[in-house]
């Protein structure tokens, strides 16, 4: 699936009559930093999330598994409000995230959509510009411009070239980097790994790793890459046919059979 | 100086090193295009005496206006538009309109409204007029992107066209407005050539510094962003409709004003100077010269007309032959060019 959709969707703000967690307000007692509930996504007649309802707290690292078809990404893209939603809620910080999509990055919410989507014509320096350039305070956006530098040397390196000069994986870490210099309190991720060898792949999932401890930015990451991905998580959501059919931690995910499940499809009959 | 050209560089590194630079000849394609054009230019300029390059000078100022303009919506935002000329056409009438001989209209028999306005009380409202069109216009285009603004924009140029053609209390149609204003300043009336010269190259280093300003700022970056990846930049905190919009109503103030400067140059216009085939031709000029690099619409331009102009005294080819002639070579030329060299004469990136 694409990393935005055609149009900016407006959230329903209805909240589904009798749902179970109480006309879809936030259900964690103020522990969750962003939270999904009951959230349903329709494109047409094809049901991509049913009812989903999900949460991410402050500092976790969060990943969104399963099979391809499943509506990882239209998770983040219902967030993003790029997404047809057509009930349900997204909280943000206990309050509804109403924003509209080029507002969300201000509120604390930086997106590093799938395929990368770096401006292969911009330069490293350039492209990393881009995820800040809404603020007017130019000491303030070369100070994030050093600190992301410094996170990430081989940007640092190669800062004056041009984006489309860079292998897949030194792409990903612009794309991350762009991601952070809005600063955000959370960094969603979708499918980061995507297309990566397996070293490389690696190597991404160490920085989103390095990210959440050094910056304590929350991550809420989806991903196909099982393996690699539970290494990091604290928690992981897996979702089959637009549903979560089991949440918990990495060690919850490995002891059940669910993964063997969804991927041969055999989850939804349960 | 235009830092957006490789040119500049190159001529840089001829100038420290020679031997150097033409034993690497990556590159140095761009510095040959530059000096074939400009010396062609200096050389048409020799051959045909003072009076007709004045002419073509003029003839350059005001397409390199426009291709500088376009470019900014093709080139560096990425909206590949076909109805720039309508936007040039709506200066060109506000001008005439406005500064059209009041004295010399009551003569005729078909009235269209006379007001006898200098020329520069006139020109800010026709580039004023322009951008308001260009907003009305520009929100319902903004919904389009790819092909399909291809084809919205040539409606517009259709209609633009066919309002001049067809608004006879307001533009006499096809007979055309004559006795259009010349340029005062104070009691000095700018009607030599020499002069209106002058004025076209004063307005066009305007459009160059104004486009400049634009590109080289983060609102160019923005843009930039946006030819490459629209739906993408939406989720960095931009409005991509905001950014689209605001370009496209500056380039056709743009448009405006060359259209302006081209009515009160020729004195008289009528809607053939604004029928979608120079539209395509300015199109042509832009993606002739590179997308995204204004040196490269003024090259662009410069080269359209002296081929454009030169043409006209081709020995080999009978007189009834050289119009159609020229636009076949034309024709040919771009097809050579989107063969062999599709980033254009001094561009980097490809349509």
């Amino acid at each position: 699936m694409e990393a935005s959709g055609e149009t900016t969707t407006e959230r329903s703000t209805r909240s589904r009559p009798g749902s179970s967690s109480g006309n879809g307000a936030p259900t964690t007692n103020g522990l969750a930093l962003l939270e999904l509930v009951d959230l349903s996504v329709h494109y047409g007649a094809v049901v991509a999330l049913d009812e989903v309802s999900l949460a991410v707290r402050k500092g976790e690292i969060v990943a969104v598994m399963g099979p391809n078809g499943a509506g990882k990404s239209t998770v983040l893209k219902a967030i993003m409000g790029l997404a047809p939603v057509v009930v349900g809620n997204v909280y943000w910080r206990q309050e509804l995230l109403a924003a509209a999509t080029h507002e969300i990055v201000k509120e604390g919410i930086a997106f590093v959509p799938q395929g990368r989507r770096v401006f292969t014509h911009l330069t490293i320096e350039e492209n990393l510009e881009m995820g800040c350039l809404y603020l007017n305070d130019k000491a303030e956006r070369a100070r994030r411009m050093s600190s992301i530098m410094e996170l990430f040397p081989i940007l640092n390196q190669k800062r004056r070239d041009l984006a489309s000069q860079m292998s897949g994986g030194q792409q990903q870490m612009l794309a991350l980097g762009r991601g952070l210099m809005a600063d955000p309190e959370v960094l969603l991720l979708d499918e980061p790994t995507l297309g990566l060898s397996p070293k490389v792949v690696k190597e991404v999932f160490r920085k989103v790793s390095e990210i959440n401890e050094r910056l304590s930015t929350t991550i809420f990451v989806v991903e196909h890459n099982i393996k690699g991905v539970l290494d990091i998580v604290d928690r992981a959501y897996v979702l089959d046919m637009g549903r979560v059919v089991h949440d918990g931690t990495p060690h919850s995910v490995r002891e059940t059979d669910i993964l063997t499940q969804v991927f041969l499809g055999k989850a939804s009959e349960r | 100086m235009l830092p957006d050209s490789h040119a500049y560089r190159e001529l840089g590194r001829l100038a420290r090193n020679p031997r150097e630079f033409f034993r690497s000849s990556k590159g140095s394609v761009e510095l040959w295009v530059n000096l074939l054009v400009i010396t062609w230019a200096l050389a048409f300029m020799l051959w045909q005496g003072a009076g007709f390059a004045i002419t073509v000078a003029t003839i350059f100022a005001i397409w390199a206006i426009l291709a500088v303009s376009l470019n900014l919506v093709v080139g560096f935002t990425g909206l590949l538009s076909v109805g720039h000329i309508g936007f040039f056409g709506i200066g060109a009438y506000a001008t005439a309109i406005l500064t059209s001989d009041p004295a010399y209209e009551q003569l005729r028999t078909e009235a269209i409204p006379t007001f006898g306005w200098p020329f520069f009380a006139a020109l800010p409202i026709s580039i004023v007029l322009a951008g308001l069109v260009a907003l009305v216009v520009g929100v319902v285009f903004n919904r389009f992107r790819d092909d399909i603004f291809v084809l919205v924009s040539f409606g517009f140029a259709i209609i633009a066209f066919s309002v001049f053609l067809n608004w006879r209390g307001l533009t006499r149609g096809a007979f055309g407005i004559h006795e259009i204003g010349k340029p005062q300043l104070g009691g000095w009336v700018l009607d030599s050539e020499t002069e209106f010269l002058a004025l076209a190259l004063f307005f066009l280093a305007l459009a160059v510094l104004i486009s400049w300003l634009i590109v080289s700022s983060s609102f160019g970056r923005v843009l930039t962003a946006i030819r490459e990846d629209e739906k993408a930049i939406e989720v960095f905190g931009y409005r991509v409709v905001h950014y689209k919009l605001a370009v496209w109503v500056i380039s056709a103030m743009m448009a405006g004003l060359a259209g302006g400067l081209f009515s009160s140059w020729t004195s008289f216009i009528d809607p053939n100077s604004f029928i979608l085939l120079e539209s395509i031709l300015l199109i042509s000029i832009v993606i002739l010269g590179g997308l995204a690099t204004i040196w490269g619409s003024l090259l662009g331009a410069m080269a359209f007309v002296l081929l454009e102009e030169g043409m006209r005294f081709l020995p080999f080819l009978p007189n009834e032959f050289i119009g159609q002639a020229r636009q076949i070579v034309l024709g040919i030329l771009l097809v050579l060019l989107m063969l062999f060299r599709p980033q254009g004469l001094v561009g980097r990136y490809k349509l």
